[in-house]
């Protein structure tokens, strides 16, 4: 079957004075029309830097694609020059940030700026071009597109100028959405809004959606399905309800161990993982998570732990699923392990 | 028998915004912390919660109202009360990037306010209290010598934590400690505050926006909502009990880490946004986003009520 996006084995560095700082060190991942992938991790994990790469909005030098393939529709990406580039950004593929006021210009009247992307990637005319925009302001939830077609975004709160993002991503209708920590900086009723708004405009087109965040609660109530990222990797991937009741790597065990819970009192401490990420101008040998897991054995220091892979496609990266590694299993690890089948199964 | 600390009674802070205007940040909020204890208070941006925890400090002027610490009124003092009381109260600041002088090594950080309250003149013994404080956050004393910029956010979180109890304060101010940090160092920040809490006696004043991690913290929550405050109680009354509509929306808002609770849970819807504190119109202010809003919301301002056991909320529905 063919996937909307398909990135193999990416390898992304970054040359710097001090040396190569590896921050993509083979990632693979797909995306269809519809669903919503999520990728999790702290900063400094690469999920960012792998789908930058995707969008080609890293600056290269000083990145750099290593290796690796990035397939659109069939088409490879990772080959094709910057100026080729600019028919696939924007019109097939579109990025939302975090930041609303840096990432808006503000010397420009939000109209104009959002003009300006149709006018570049389409054949269309300023009266039309005009047109969609106050139809896309309108579809974005601004209550009186017109008087807002001729603000400056510092007019506007936070959750207004981060819907006026997401008309400009929107604008040329592109089949995949990129948003990289679209509410990290909203509070919760505004970012249940945006939520809300980026879900529905997903259905309406039809989109895929990749989402960037740290936020757990954010990536339960959103995605279809997750990677979870670690110093350049990603350490599991998997459908949602396989990542949030049978995750199966430490690291993930970690970071849902780390999270306070809203529903119930918690009484016991959060677990919190030790230490920090490894330096990534030198990735260790082995396991790059395996200087912070309690559950660490002599082979995760030496050797780096393949992909396991459970029947319907939990993917985890780590030695506890390799069958000598079985006896050191924490209780309830992976959950869905050969003696157990697939009878939790939904 | 636990005993207040600070008492805080119709605490008033407004700022001018132009000609006519005043912006209240801050208008009529009271609430208790005993000793020992943890009250979170949590709301959106600009609802005040910082503004509450920054006059309390002085580094803001109160407008009215009283301020009890430790039986004392604080709400008026001169320079040298100031200066004893900023030993007994410190704060941790949200940003440690910006909180830290760069031009000060970590060890200058911590020891400045030795210098300004002339405690341990001794060099050596200044020099081993530095370091004794180091390794209580889990930094190594010769981290000392370096600089702010040569650590990671949460390490320099640590140090924040270290410079404000450098000087054995009885009372913290922590205004959204964690919120600039990735999950699994929020946690080891949390858990590291829960700890010197336990052995220090510390109180904690917990501003933060994340409803969660103030469930995990705080022994008491208060909500505030444009400048006033809507609901105050036990941290599991208004979490579990929530009885003002704005606390229902906000902690409906908030996605939970499961993907089946979030399918089966709906959200009350909550649209609009914060109305402006400046020159605010009489009534509840958030009758304006409110589903159950009436005239009488409208045009009276709702008082705080016990609906409860000490749970108070300020809505004329209860």
């Amino acid at each position: 079957m063919k996937h909307l996006l398909e990135v193999k084995n990416l390898k992304v560095s970054f040359d710097t004075y001090a040396g190569e700082v590896q921050a993509v060190r083979g990632v693979s991942f797909h995306l269809d029309q519809g669903e919503t992938l999520a990728i999790v991790g702290e900063s400094g994990c690469g999920k960012s830097v792998s789908i930058q790469t995707v969008m080609r909005i890293v600056p290269m030098p000083p990145a750099r694609i290593k290796e690796g393939s990035i397939l659109y529709n069939g088409e490879e990406l990772a080959d094709k020059s910057d100026a080729e580039m600019e028919q696939y950004r924007g019109n097939e593929m579109a990025m939302i940030f975090q930041d609303s006021m840096t990432s808006l210009n503000p010397t420009m009247r939000v109209g104009k700026q959002l003009m300006e992307g149709i006018l570049k990637h389409q054949k269309t005319g300023r009266d039309e071009a005009r047109r969609r925009v106050l139809a896309m302001l309108k579809e974005v939830g601004i209550p009186d597109p017109e008087s807002a077609f001729r603000r400056y975004p510092h007019t506007m709160s936070g959750g207004q100028r981060q819907r006026v993002m997401i008309a400009m991503a929107l604008c040329c209708g592109p089949k995949i959405l990129f948003a990289d920590e679209p509410t990290t900086a909203l509070d919760v009723t505004m970012q249940a809004q945006i939520l809300d708004l980026i879900g529905r405009l997903q259905r309406q087109y039809d989109m895929g959606v990749v989402l960037i965040t740290h936020d757990l609660g954010v990536v339960a109530k959103m995605a279809d399905r997750i990677n979870v990222m670690y110093a350049g990797r990603i350490v599991e991937s998997g459908t949602s309800r396989q990542i949030f009741y049978h995750p199966s790597h430490p690291y993930t065990l970690g970071l849902l161990g780390a999270m306070p819970n809203l529903i119930q009192e918690r009484k016991e401490e959060l677990y919190n993982i030790p230490g920090a990420p490894p330096d990534l101008f030198a990735p260790p040998p082995g396991c790059a998570f395996a200087g912070r897991c309690r559950y660490c054995m002599g082979v995760c220091r030496r050797a780096d732990a393949p992909e396991f892979t459970t029947e319907d496609g939990h993917i985890s990266r780590c030695w506890l699923l390799d069958e000598r590694g079985k006896k050191y299993r924490p209780e309830g690890f992976g959950g869905r392990t050969a003696e157990k089948g697939g009878s939790d199964d939904e | 028998m636990s005993e207040a600390l600070l008492e805080v009674r119709h605490l008033k802070k407004y700022f001018p915004a132009g000609r006519n205007a005043l912006l209240k940040a801050v208008d009529d909020v009271s609430f208790c912390i005993n000793k020992g204890e943890t009250l979170g208070l949590v709301g959106e941006s600009g609802c005040g919660k910082t503004t509450v925890g920054r006059t309390l400090i002085r580094i803001y002027e109160p407008d009215g109202g009283k301020i009890l610490f430790d039986g004392q009124d604080i709400s008026r003092v001169n320079r040298t009360q100031a200066k004893e009381l900023t030993r007994r109260m410190q704060m941790v600041f949200q940003d440690p990037y910006a909180s830290l002088n760069p031009f000060y090594t970590v060890g200058e950080v911590i020891a400045e306010g030795f210098s300004i309250h002339g405690m341990y003149p001794n060099k050596k013994e200044r020099q081993e209290r530095i370091c004794e404080l180091l390794e209580m956050v889990g930094l190594h004393r010769d981290h000392a010598g370096r600089f702010p910029h040569e650590f990671s956010g949460g390490q320099r979180q640590r140090v924040g934590i270290a410079r404000a109890l450098a000087l054995d304060p009885s009372f913290l101010i922590c205004d959204e400690p964690i919120s600039a940090l990735d999950v699994s160092i929020q946690a080891q920040v949390v858990n590291m505050l829960i700890r010197f809490q336990e052995q220090m006696n510390l109180t904690y004043l917990f501003i933060a926006h994340d409803l969660s991690m103030v469930r995990h913290i705080s022994d008491k929550t208060a909500v505030m909502y444009c400048g006033t405050m809507v609901e105050y109680g036990k941290t599991q009354e208004v979490y579990d009990h929530a009885a003002h509509p704005y606390t229902r929306g906000l902690l409906s808002a908030v996605p939970v880490a499961d993907p089946d609770y979030e399918a089966s849970h709906s959200r009350i819807p909550m649209d609009g946004e914060v109305p402006s504190p400046v020159n605010p119109a009489p009534g509840c202010r958030f009758a304006g986003r409110c589903h159950h809003a009436t005239d009488q919301c409208r045009g009276e301002t709702p008082v705080l009520k016990d609906v409860g056991g000490g749970h108070l909320a300020a809505c004329h529905l209860l």
